[in-house]
């Protein structure tokens, strides 16, 4: 049988954009029907190009040459525009990670599908795409398809609008779905739902090419795994030889910076990871810093009609020391929690202690003087950075008032950066042309500025390469051991937490609804909701025979 | 997807010389010529406003009748008008008068436009939905019926001219100070200085005034060549200054009895106010150009 893609040094430049360099350079790729090939690398590796020149969309001004470009047996080397635009939505359909970016604002998800049926004549007729459209969103696990048909992105979850993107793609039924990071936005139990209605496509006998910075996530479902790195597959085979035996230093690193309940009290990054941290943590903890006591707040949804519980009824306690890690899906309470704890919104009921004061309930005012013993590191730290500011302004803005003469405060200021692992050279830089991880060490060196007693971390790592979240992750380690600062570190990644954590919370609709040691709460969960994250990590992960049964019954 | 190109070369052995283009060396002029151009006129504007016998050789008030509406020539180069005034000297002069009342009318309007955009910006619904009422009946009337109500108020002269260009301005700046402030009162940086322990006075001064009055340079400097000419049209209705002052507008006024004789009188103070207006637009682009590229 003809492969669905045979491709063989594949290189991509973009010669009028300036630098010569290759993207992508000689990449071998073949797809057989039934086979899901993963491309895995971290982002600007070359990955996303390699996948979208399949469908001639590598760009403007892209050149791309092959000794073998080969889509179901014809030469593509020799396309026009008009052979590609029959060839996407009939030969490949393509999944992007955006659902909402990606659909049409305007049109409703049933007319999105019926669009790509109509358009390349697969329906005789308007209404028959129409009923077409459901029966593909039937298809891709939406219940209800005939009233959801006439939905919008936006009226959409996350995980309905991804699979409303799959239905778009697999409407003409095309022997090939390209899946650009289709999960990486989700919550876990939604991406595990997402990867379901793939393996049963490729059940059905449809070729998968996925593209994911995700090891773990690939290794679930891929057939053949190509490890990307600046436009170079370093490594490629069956996902158990290139997980469990990696040859290549860059795989073995990978994989090696992917967190989780095994690399507990050991580094990530560095050139020999698995080392144990520095300094073993102490067992006891000394003073309570933080103590929460039945939280609730509840928001109204739309005039004062229905009321969202954001959170209900929450309390713990965090110690000098200690780091308390909080788990959940996207509208789980967590960020609203954290929101509480800075003080930025008042709670309904309950109370917030901090260093042994009321903290919730006392005005700004009486909070300011411990307002500098709290800090903050968020998601976005470019957001968080005044737009005019060097990096020297910024963490400049949260020293002591006290400290004396420019020169002092510029020696201080560089001895922070020096902590978070940046020269002083970076003093005078602007954040927008430092990297993500970059960024993220300066949030750090203006969070330690004033030498808190808590430090608050929303989803600090989420938005980074699995390498840099390593650095990343590894720092704020090395850090809160030394300095004993209490953190309460919240992320929706059950292997994140699982490292950083010495206490686990596990909110669910504003709830707490499992507490506990986090290797011990999810090797047996008790709570329905930690199941069922422990199921969706399985699924993510490939344990529990993905071959045999989860193919069939997804 | 139209634009999409697609080269494929069917021989990858064949490699491509990177032109300097390729290697991305071209070089890009920081400036344009126009901009340039526009800069070296303003610059000439400032000298004629700061020291005006220095590019003029005689008084212009003061008229020789035998010489009236002289062409131009080597010894008067734009000419000479009804009372026998050298119009290059009043032109000169003229820019004094032109851009002082323009750019006093711009600064009025940048300083109620951004105290109102500020406030409309930040305070409560009620202040908002009270100062963008005012806005919006200010911008209802054009720009000149509502300087003209002013000055026929207020009488005709050149600070109350000044006044009543800078009152009609003022909706444009407020409309974009208010959009900035509800933008920048939202934004993470600003909830973060205030995680820091910051008070409220600290973090307007420090963080929100300074990033809203990133907007306002660019169409202030836009603001001052439409302030300029509706200066000129004022004072051309008799409005403004009044003659022997020479203001362009009001030269535009005296000359247009002897249009049909003579040309000169009128057209170079037009073409000093064309002038003006074209640099400051030119400038004005090329400044919001400059901040859109730093932006991104």
């Amino acid at each position: 049988m003809t492969p669905l893609v045979d491709v063989a040094g594949l290189t991509i430049r973009f010669p009028r954009a300036g630098a010569g360099r290759a993207l992508v350079e000689n990449v071998d790729l073949r797809v057989e029907a039934g086979q899901c090939v993963a491309l895995v690398g971290e982002s600007g590796s070359g990955k996303s190009l390699t996948a979208r020149s399949l469908l001639g969309l590598a760009g403007h001004g892209a050149e791309v040459t092959a000794r073998r470009f080969l889509l179901r047996g014809r030469d593509a080397r020799t396309f026009a525009e008009a052979d590609w635009r029959r060839l996407r939505g009939t030969f490949a359909g393509l999944v992007l990670q955006d659902a909402l970016v990606s659909l049409d604002p305007l049109r409703t998800i049933g007319d999105e599908v019926a669009e790509i049926l109509l358009t390349h004549r697969l329906a005789p007729s308007r209404a028959a795409a129409r009923v077409k459209a459901q029966e593909t969103l039937a298809r891709v696990g939406i219940s209800d398809p005939a009233s959801r048909a006439r939905q919008y992105a936006h009226q959409l979850s996350g995980g309905l609008r991804q699979r409303a993107l799959i239905a778009s793609a697999i409407a003409g039924d095309p022997p090939l779905v390209i899946a650009d990071e289709p999960t990486t936005a989700l919550d876990m139990t939604v991406q595990a739902q997402v990867l379901a209605v793939l393996r049963k496509r490729i059940a059905q006998g449809v070729g998968v090419l996925l593209i994911s910075h995700d090891l773990a996530l690939v290794s679930g479902i891929a057939d053949l795994v190509h490890v990307i790195r600046d436009g170079r597959a370093v490594e490629s085979g069956s996902p158990r030889d290139v997980l469990g035996r990696p040859r290549h230093a860059y795989t073995r690193q990978l994989l090696a910076a992917v967190p989780s309940a095994h690399s507990r009290g050991m580094t990530l990054s560095g050139p020999t990871p698995g080392q144990l941290m520095p300094q073993p943590r102490e067992a006891d903890y000394d003073g309570e810093v933080l103590s929460v006591r039945g939280l609730t707040k509840h928001f109204a949804r739309a005039r004062g009609e229905t009321v969202l519980t954001a959170l209900d009824d929450v309390s713990f306690t965090l110690h000098q020391g200690e780091v308390l890690g909080i788990v959940g899906e996207s509208g789980s309470g967590k960020s609203t929690c954290a929101k509480i704890v800075l003080g930025l919104l008042a709670p309904d009921a309950g109370e917030v202690r901090f260093l042994g004061q009321n903290w919730s309930g006392v005005a700004e005012v009486a909070r300011r003087a411990r307002r500098r013993a709290m800090q903050y590191i968020p998601q976005d730290p470019l957001s968080s950075f005044d737009p005019r500011y060097t990096v020297q302004d910024i963490v400049a803005e949260n020293l002591a008032g006290t400290l004396a003469g420019a020169a002092h405060r510029r020696a201080r200021i560089a001895g922070l950066l020096e902590e978070v692992g940046l020269d002083a050279g970076y003093l005078s830089r602007h954040p927008p042309t430092l990297s993500g991880g970059q960024r993220q060490r300066v949030a750090i060196a203006r969070a330690l500025a004033s030498d808190p007693a808590l430090l608050i971390c929303d989803e600090p790592v989420s938005a980074l390469d699995v390498s840099v979240q390593a650095q990343v992750l590894d720092l704020l380690a090395g850090l809160q051991r030394r300095l004993r600062t209490a953190m309460l570190f919240i992320s929706h990644d059950v292997g994140v937490i699982q490292h950083v954590s010495d206490r686990v919370l596990v909110f669910h609709q504003g709830r707490i609804v499992d507490r506990g040691d986090p290797v011990a709460l999810f090797a047996e969960p008790r709570h329905d909701f930690t199941r069922r994250l422990v199921a969706a990590l399985a699924v993510l992960h490939g344990q529990g025979g993905r071959r045999d049964g989860n193919r069939h019954d997804a | 997807m139209s634009d999409v190109q697609h080269g494929l070369t069917v021989d990858a052995l064949a490699p491509t010389r990177p032109t300097a283009t390729q290697r991305g060396l071209r070089w890009r002029p920081p400036l344009s010529a126009a901009v340039i151009a526009a800069l070296a006129f303003v610059v000439l504007l400032c000298i004629a406003v700061a020291a005006p016998q220095s590019i003029s050789f005689y008084d212009p008030l003061r008229g020789n009748f035998l010489q009236s509406l002289q062409p131009p020539s080597a010894a008067h180069w734009f000419g000479t008008d009804r009372l026998g005034r050298d119009v290059l000297s009043r032109v000169v002069y003229g820019a004094r008068y032109s851009l002082l009342i323009g750019v006093s009318a711009m600064l009025i309007s940048v300083a109620g436009g951004v105290v109102l955009g500020v406030f409309a910006g930040l305070r409560n619904r009620f202040v908002d939905e009270a100062i963008s009422r005012v806005f919006d009946v200010l911008s209802a009337f054009p720009s000149v019926l509502l300087a003209l109500l002013v000055v026929v108020f207020l009488g005709a002269s050149m600070v109350n001219v000044a006044i009543a260009i800078g009152l009609s301005g003022i909706p444009k700046f407020g409309r974009v100070v208010r959009a900035r402030a509800r933008l920048v009162r939202e934004a993470d940086y600003v909830t973060h200085a205030f995680i820091y322990g910051r008070t409220r006075a600290s973090v307007f001064v420090r963080h929100l005034l300074p990033n809203v009055l990133t907007a306002v340079p660019v169409i202030a400097t836009l603001d001052i060549g439409t302030a300029i000419l509706a200066v000129s049209a004022l004072s051309f209705l008799g409005l403004g200054p009044q003659p022997p002052t020479p203001e362009w507008g009001v030269m535009l006024a005296e000359s247009r009895d002897v249009l049909r004789v003579a040309w000169w009188p009128s057209v170079f103070p037009g073409l000093a106010l064309t002038a003006t207006v074209i640099a400051f637009t030119l400038i004005g682009r090329a400044l919001q150009a400059h901040f859109e590229r730093r932006a991104r």
